[in-house]
């Protein structure tokens, strides 16, 4: 007997519903078997990771403050990868972001501010948000102009960016009176994003990631360009014959992938940390890459694969205070996740057949 | 042995290329075969890891070397499955393999951290290495690097003149037609991939046994992805990878040197040498290399032979 796949000639939505479901439940498992091989229980590991982040109001907060920079970076992400190109560099882009917009919260500091400084927080955003699109236009340029691999320049942009805000949180923007520890001046009020509620923890970030993925779910749908995207990444040949620019469009998507980690960015200085630090992202953007691809490249699967990988996140720290797991973990169950994601995968483009007897 | 400021620079410049090279070989021979797998950082690092820890329990550098290897080996057949037999997407799977394998390199390290062990024996071959400023450069160094080289050198023999590397060429160029033919287009593939993973693992056993000697998170600093870079500079051969190397290696030492003459540059710019060199060396071989590619042409392009 042996097993052969057969390409599938209609999608199946069915099985593209059922597949990330399915990956899920495999890394699931594979995870508990890592578990139980370094020594701890699965079944409590279980109980922390995905039951308890939802026992109260608390954590299911911080589920969605997690969530908001996954679901916006993933969100961007999914154009280029739609399109077949790889920007693999968003964490380097969300790095720049809060830095550029962090560095106008800290140099407003204690100034006078004209118009009550209701501009500042803006300015922030814009400015954030515009660092991240440029910093992702380095790849772009470098693979229209030049052709060189936008995946290994991408990458290597990464610890460029992380290295730059090392150095200005050390250097130029340390808070002078902080005891020489690596960081900013914690932002004044008017330079943070606003809590939703009194005395909570969730911030206007999450509506961002909110508006984003609405965005992107009526660009994909409703305009050319979205149609564009898919079809230099699905056709680049019919796309070509079509006359359609595909370095116009790699600059296009890259903006929007950049400009998308890079608000990210601003809003987990503005909104969660509230200070420049020499690290302001637990690899966010490495994550949103497996966010992009469990939600299918779909903005509302997205949304909810966010929330599954915060959930990863949250699981992971509350199982390393008590169950004394490594936080690695959390990293190896993400790479597990992206590898059953993927290996499904193949059953959304191939039908499994079995083959009692040789064939002649 | 006392060496002179010059001869210790090209010391330092061979064993920081060491880890490059070996890296770069396996992943150029993956490549060939049509293969991109981009998690070579995870590979290395696990490997790095597993041969730390298991020569620290045996006491022996011997099985830590075979450790990593097997720890790459192991991660690329997890790879070669997927992308070789499943088709999936090669490139996402490659990241996934280096977020695992980071994540693989940071449970088994935990218990390591801040131990010690002395570096691997370094070859004192007598007479050959008391030659003057040559014989210490060539023939002191420790297993490593010779490995390294003679990686270079067999890779080099395999892929030009053997019928075995005609085929894994045959197969990275055109995989139809190298179908067409008869030949075993998947069992090659994860052959290739399995010897990739396998070299990467080494690379990371020099870092943890001989090049640091310690475990640290995070300590291939992203060698791994520098390696993936040097096998599109060398344009898939193994004689240009070793020269690229050397310059990667030679960049490191000159960080090295610049921060022991504390010439006012800042550390961090000193960091960020490597990886602006890398980009910087991307872009000036993309330009000169305008009209046509000299990539495998079937690489990243998964098969699945249909009946």
């Amino acid at each position: 007997m042996r097993i052969e796949l057969e390409r599938r000639t209609a999608q199946s939505p069915v099985i593209e519903f059922l597949a990330p479901l399915l990956a899920i439940a495999a890394a699931v498992l594979i995870g508990g078997a890592l578990l139980s091989a370094i020594g701890k229980s699965p079944e409590q590991a279980f109980f922390v990771y995905f039951v308890e982040p939802f026992s109260d109001a608390w954590s299911l907060q911080e589920l969605a403050v997690k969530a908001s920079p996954l679901i916006l970076i993933a969100s961007g992400l999914a154009f280029c990868y739609r399109a077949n190109l790889w920007n693999i560099g968003a964490e380097g882009q969300f790095v720049i972001g809060g830095l550029v917009g962090g560095t106008i919260a800290v140099v407003t500091y204690g100034m006078d501010h004209a118009l009550g400084g209701y501009w500042i927080l803006p300015a922030m955003l814009i400015a954030g948000t515009l660092a991240g699109m440029l910093y992702a236009m380095i790849p772009a340029f470098l693979r229209v102009k030049v052709g060189a691999s936008e995946i290994l320049t991408s990458l290597m942009l990464v610890y460029i960016a992380e290295i730059t805000l090392d150095y200005f949180v050390r250097g130029r923007l340390r808070d002078p009176k902080g005891f020489n520890f690596p960081q900013s001046v914690p932002f004044e009020d008017i330079a943070r994003l606003p809590f939703l509620a009194e005395g909570e923890r969730l911030h206007a970030g999450i509506l961002f990631a909110l508006a984003a993925v609405f965005l992107a779910s009526f660009i994909f749908r409703r305009t050319l360009f979205g149609f564009d995207v898919k079809l230099v990444g699905s056709a680049p040949k019919a796309a070509r014959f079509a006359g359609f620019s595909e370095g116009r469009l790699t600059f296009a998507v890259f903006a929007i992938s950049g400009a998308a980690a890079g608000l990210a960015g601003v809003c987990e200085v503005a909104g969660q940390i509230g200070q420049l630090q020499p690290v302001i992202s637990p690899g966010y953007g490495f994550s949103a890459i497996i966010v992009a691809f469990l939600g299918r490249l779909q903005p509302w699967g997205i949304l909810c694969a966010g929330l599954v990988l915060s959930l990863t996140i949250i699981g992971g720290e509350s199982a390393q205070i008590a169950m004394k797991v490594p936080l690695d973990m959390t990293r190896v169950f993400q790479g597990t996740l992206l590898m059953c994601v993927l290996a499904m995968d193949v059953f959304t483009r191939y039908r499994l057949r079995l083959i009692w007897r040789r064939s002649a | 042995m006392t060496l002179t400021m010059f001869e210790l620079v090209l010391f330092t410049i061979l064993t920081a290329a060491t880890p490059l090279v070996i890296a770069a070989i396996g992943e150029l021979v993956t490549e060939r075969s049509g293969v991109l797998n981009l998690g070579v950082e995870g590979m290395m690092i696990a490997g790095a890891a597993c041969a730390f820890a298991i020569a620290i329990v045996t006491g022996s550098t011997a099985l830590g070397i075979l450790a990593g290897m097997g720890a790459g080996m192991l991660l690329s057949s997890v790879f070669g499955v997927l992308v070789i037999f499943l088709a999936a997407n090669q490139v996402a799977t490659g990241l996934a393999l280096t977020i695992l394998g980071t994540g693989l390199a940071g449970l088994v390290g935990s218990g390591f951290i801040g131990l010690k062990r002395e570096a691997a024996l370094h070859l004192h071959i007598p007479f050959l290495s008391d030659v003057p400023l040559l014989g210490k450069l060539l023939f002191s160094h420790d297993l490593f690097v010779y490995l390294g080289w003679a990686l270079v050198g067999g890779v080099a023999w395999f892929l030009n003149t053997s019928r075995s590397g005609l085929v894994l060429r045959a197969i990275g160029e055109n995989h139809h037609s190298a179908h067409a033919l008869g030949l075993p287009v998947r069992r090659v593939r994860f052959l290739a991939v399995l010897f990739g993973g396998a070299c990467a693992g080494l690379a990371g056993a020099y870092l943890s046994l001989s090049y640091t000697p310690f475990w640290a998170p995070g300590m291939t600093a992203g060698r791994g992805w520098i390696a993936l870079a040097l096998v599109v500079f060398a344009s898939w051969r193994p004689l240009y990878a070793f020269a690229g190397a050397l310059l990667f290696g030679g960049a490191t030492v000159l960080q090295l040197h610049a921060q022991a003459a504390a010439l006012g540059i800042p550390g961090q710019l000193l960091t960020a040498m490597p990886y602006l060199a890398t980009i910087v060396a991307l872009v000036v071989l993309s330009m000169r290399r305008r009209r046509g590619s000299v990539a495998p042409a079937s690489l990243g392009l998964s098969f699945m032979p249909e009946r």
